[in-house]
């Protein structure tokens, strides 16, 4: 779960880690409140979206004054901002943090996160702050340092100490260095973060250490015991379809095609999609039904890939284990009945219960594509949308 | 021979007396796995399903036998329960449970490492299907019928794609030794490369399939060793060629975030290594087929 710049920089502050003044805004003229607030005379004007790259956007605004500051929010509040994070759809600015302006004498890139491959926390770090990782990782990765971190026994101080000196943060730095870094390692500890992103962390003309922009992202499996970060979840900042799947127990992904997809299984799910790629389709959606697909979660599914217009045929794509396919036709015959069919529909059953599940499609009268094997579906269904789109 | 699993193989049920943990026991006695008991803490000395219940994995050791468990435990005290058993002397342990905290299996992996190799348990899992050895035992909640017995070692993240090839193979009459579901979630048990060890060692497995997915290192990881130390050929299927990066697709661990994550980037480094790629899943049996008919 991704949360906002504000608030993971509040987190931060809570781990002792130093900002520019700053505050939250929800229209134009606090937004200039907020200015008269922190005092200065230049300010950062940013749009809290959930996307990185928002400088390159235009979603962060340097203003030297109040006018300017208004211009700015005005120009970014309510609007949806197109960052090459955030698909051609956008996400809602509606809020604002504005903050005092800072000296910037050198930007370093410090961030922790899960080494899969190492079962352990890492530590990251560049001398060369500001860019992108990747892209940092492509063109120099020599100025990347990597520390992992023993779960067992935690952060040491020499740790923070090489990062320190990688990052070039030495003399009177040092300190304020290793209090950011152990901090850091504390909030992922402590609060099931999967990322946690300084970038830039600077080093300002008054010698000092400051986030300058943080990002951060939890683990959804540890909400459950994580009660104060679930709540900083935006709901404006997700696709609306995935939020109605989230909440009928489905796992949705919504994509650029025009084959809408209902599948049991994530794997299954991925290889089905494929398998429309490769006989010339293209998927609308990753929709996976999971485990024990009832009638009413079969037809919650329907309606979610049927409510995207793009949608001009669709595909339903079940291996039945713990499922049995007479379960799942007579939930697929009821959606239709339910919904009416919109677009050609091709149903692939297979596994548990398949003959009885095969006749309850058969008998049901209705106009449904049935397919035996997986490349026989994926054909049908893009046949099927090639007819509709002629 | 087979892995991990045979009809011998003791078997308790962690989370034994809960709904999903009867329903999947009672399948695994039905389909002739040797299960021996369960463990529901505070609920020992009772019996269900006609077996023993134990409050710990420690007595199931002790007083029935038990060398491998099943844990349907949920995902708040999952990691717990894994930890249990590797302390209590399981040699093998199925995690079935979905949405265990990542950081809890950083710590499980961080606990199992304690032990001397020769002493570890061996973990598949979280968020799996579990294994078979069909035609003589299943430890998970797999429809055992699919499964016919064979040559063909099967390792995969994803249940029902698993499901998928066993059935592609089953049509054309090639059976399968072991096969085993490693899990969809970032931080698991064992890897691919893990599993491709233990088949390699299988004098039964003449082949293996390798049904891997977007996200991590693991698939590559697993063709180089297959490159420098397997002589049965790999067989692999990587899914997700439309997967956009940056978004979960399902799996907790299906998400491409970095480069050589992606299907199409998997597929050739494999290729590199001299690993026979399936061109599509519904050509996963079929790949297997003529890899076997060139031994």
């Amino acid at each position: 779960m991704d949360i906002h710049e504000y608030q993971a920089k509040e987190i931060l502050a809570e781990y002792g880690i130093k900002l520019a003044e700053g505050g939250l805004a929800y229209s134009v003229e606090e937004a200039v409140q907020r200015s008269r607030e922190i005092g200065s005379n230049v300010w950062v004007v940013k749009a809290q979206i959930h996307s990185g790259a928002r400088g390159k956007a235009g979603a962060i605004k340097v203003c030297r004054s109040h006018q300017e500051i208004e211009a700015a929010a005005e120009s970014l509040l309510g609007k949806k901002l197109v960052t090459h994070q955030t698909g051609p759809a956008g996400k809602l600015c509606s809020k604002l943090y504005i903050e005092a302006g800072t000296d910037i004498a050198r930007e370093v890139y410090l961030a922790f996160m899960i080494d899969r491959s190492h079962e352990r926390i890492v530590m990251v770090g560049s001398a060369q702050g500001g860019m992108d990782i990747e892209t940092l990782a492509a063109t120099q990765p020599d100025t990347i340092k990597k520390i992992h971190i023993e779960p067992a026994v935690g952060l040491q101080d020499f740790q923070a100490r090489t990062m320190a000196f990688a990052l070039g943060l030495d003399g009177e730095l040092l300190n304020h260095a290793i209090k950011t870094i152990r901090g850091c390692y504390r909030a992922v500890r402590d609060l099931d973060a999967n990322i946690l992103e300084i970038n830039p962390l600077v080093v300002t003309r008054n010698n000092e250490l400051i986030a300058l922009d943080a990002k951060m992202s939890f683990d959804e499996n540890a909400l459950f015991r994580r009660h104060r970060i679930s709540e900083l979840r935006d709901n404006t900042q997700i696709d609306p379809r995935e939020i109605a799947a989230a909440e009928a127990g489905l796992s949705y992904v919504g994509l650029d095609g025009d084959i809408g997809c209902m599948i049991n299984g994530a794997g299954l799910a991925m290889a089905t999609m494929d398998m429309i790629k490769l006989a010339g389709g293209e998927p609308a959606n990753f929709l996976d039904v999971g485990g024990g697909a009832s009638a009413e979660r079969t037809e919650k599914a329907f309606r979610l890939v049927l409510a995207d217009s793009n949608v001009k045929a669709m595909l339903v794509n079940i291996f039945a284990g713990i499922n049995r396919c007479d379960w799942i036709a007579e939930g697929v015959v009821q959606a239709v009945r339910n919904i009416g069919t919109t677009v050609p529909l091709v149903v692939r059953l297979s596994g548990t219960n398949v003959e009885e599940g095969r006749r309850i499609i058969a008998d049901s009268g209705l106009p449904i594509i049935t397919a035996e094997t997986l490349a026989e579906a994926a054909e049908k269904a893009v046949h099927a949308r090639n007819q509709v789109a002629v | 021979m087979a892995i991990l699993i045979n009809e011998r193989t003791r078997i308790i049920v962690q989370g034994f007396t809960g709904r999903i943990g009867t329903f999947h026991a009672q399948e695994m006695i039905d389909y002739g796995s040797n299960v021996v008991g369960g463990v529901t803490p505070g609920k020992g000395g009772q019996k269900h399903l006609g077996l023993p219940v134990f409050n710990t994995v420690r007595e199931a050791v002790e007083q029935a036998g038990a060398e491998a468990s099943i844990v349907f435990v949920p995902p708040a005290f999952a990691a717990d329960s894994i930890m249990e058993a590797a302390d209590a002397g399981i040699k093998y342990c199925v995690s079935i449970t979905d949405g265990i905290p990542t950081q809890d299996m950083m710590t499980v992996k961080n606990f199992l490492r304690l032990f001397p190799k020769q002493n570890r348990m061996i973990l598949s899992g979280p968020n799996c299907s579990g294994t078979i050895s069909p035609g003589r035992s299943m430890l998970g909640i797999m429809p055992g019928h699919i499964y016919s017995q064979g040559i063909v070692g099967v390792v995969g993240r994803s249940g029902t794609l698993g499901y998928e090839a066993a059935d592609q193979m089953r049509r054309l009459n090639i059976g399968i030794s072991t096969s085993v579901g490693i899990g969809g979630d970032p931080i698991i048990g064992s890897s691919h490369r893990d599993i491709l060890e233990k088949l390699e060692e299988d004098p039964e497995t003449k082949i293996a399939l390798m049904i891997g997915e977007i996200g991590g290192p693991m698939e590559v990881e697993a063709g180089l060793f297959a490159k420098e130390n397997m002589r049965k050929p790999l067989v692999a299927y990587i899914a997700g060629l439309t997967a956009p990066p940056g978004r979960r697709m399902g799996h907790a661990g299906a998400i491409i975030s970095s480069t050589g994550e992606s299907a199409a980037e998997k597929v050739e480094r494999l290729q590199e290594l001299g690993v026979t790629i399936c061109p599509t899943p519904s050509l996963m049996g079929e790949t297997v087929a003529k890899v076997l008919a060139s031994l």
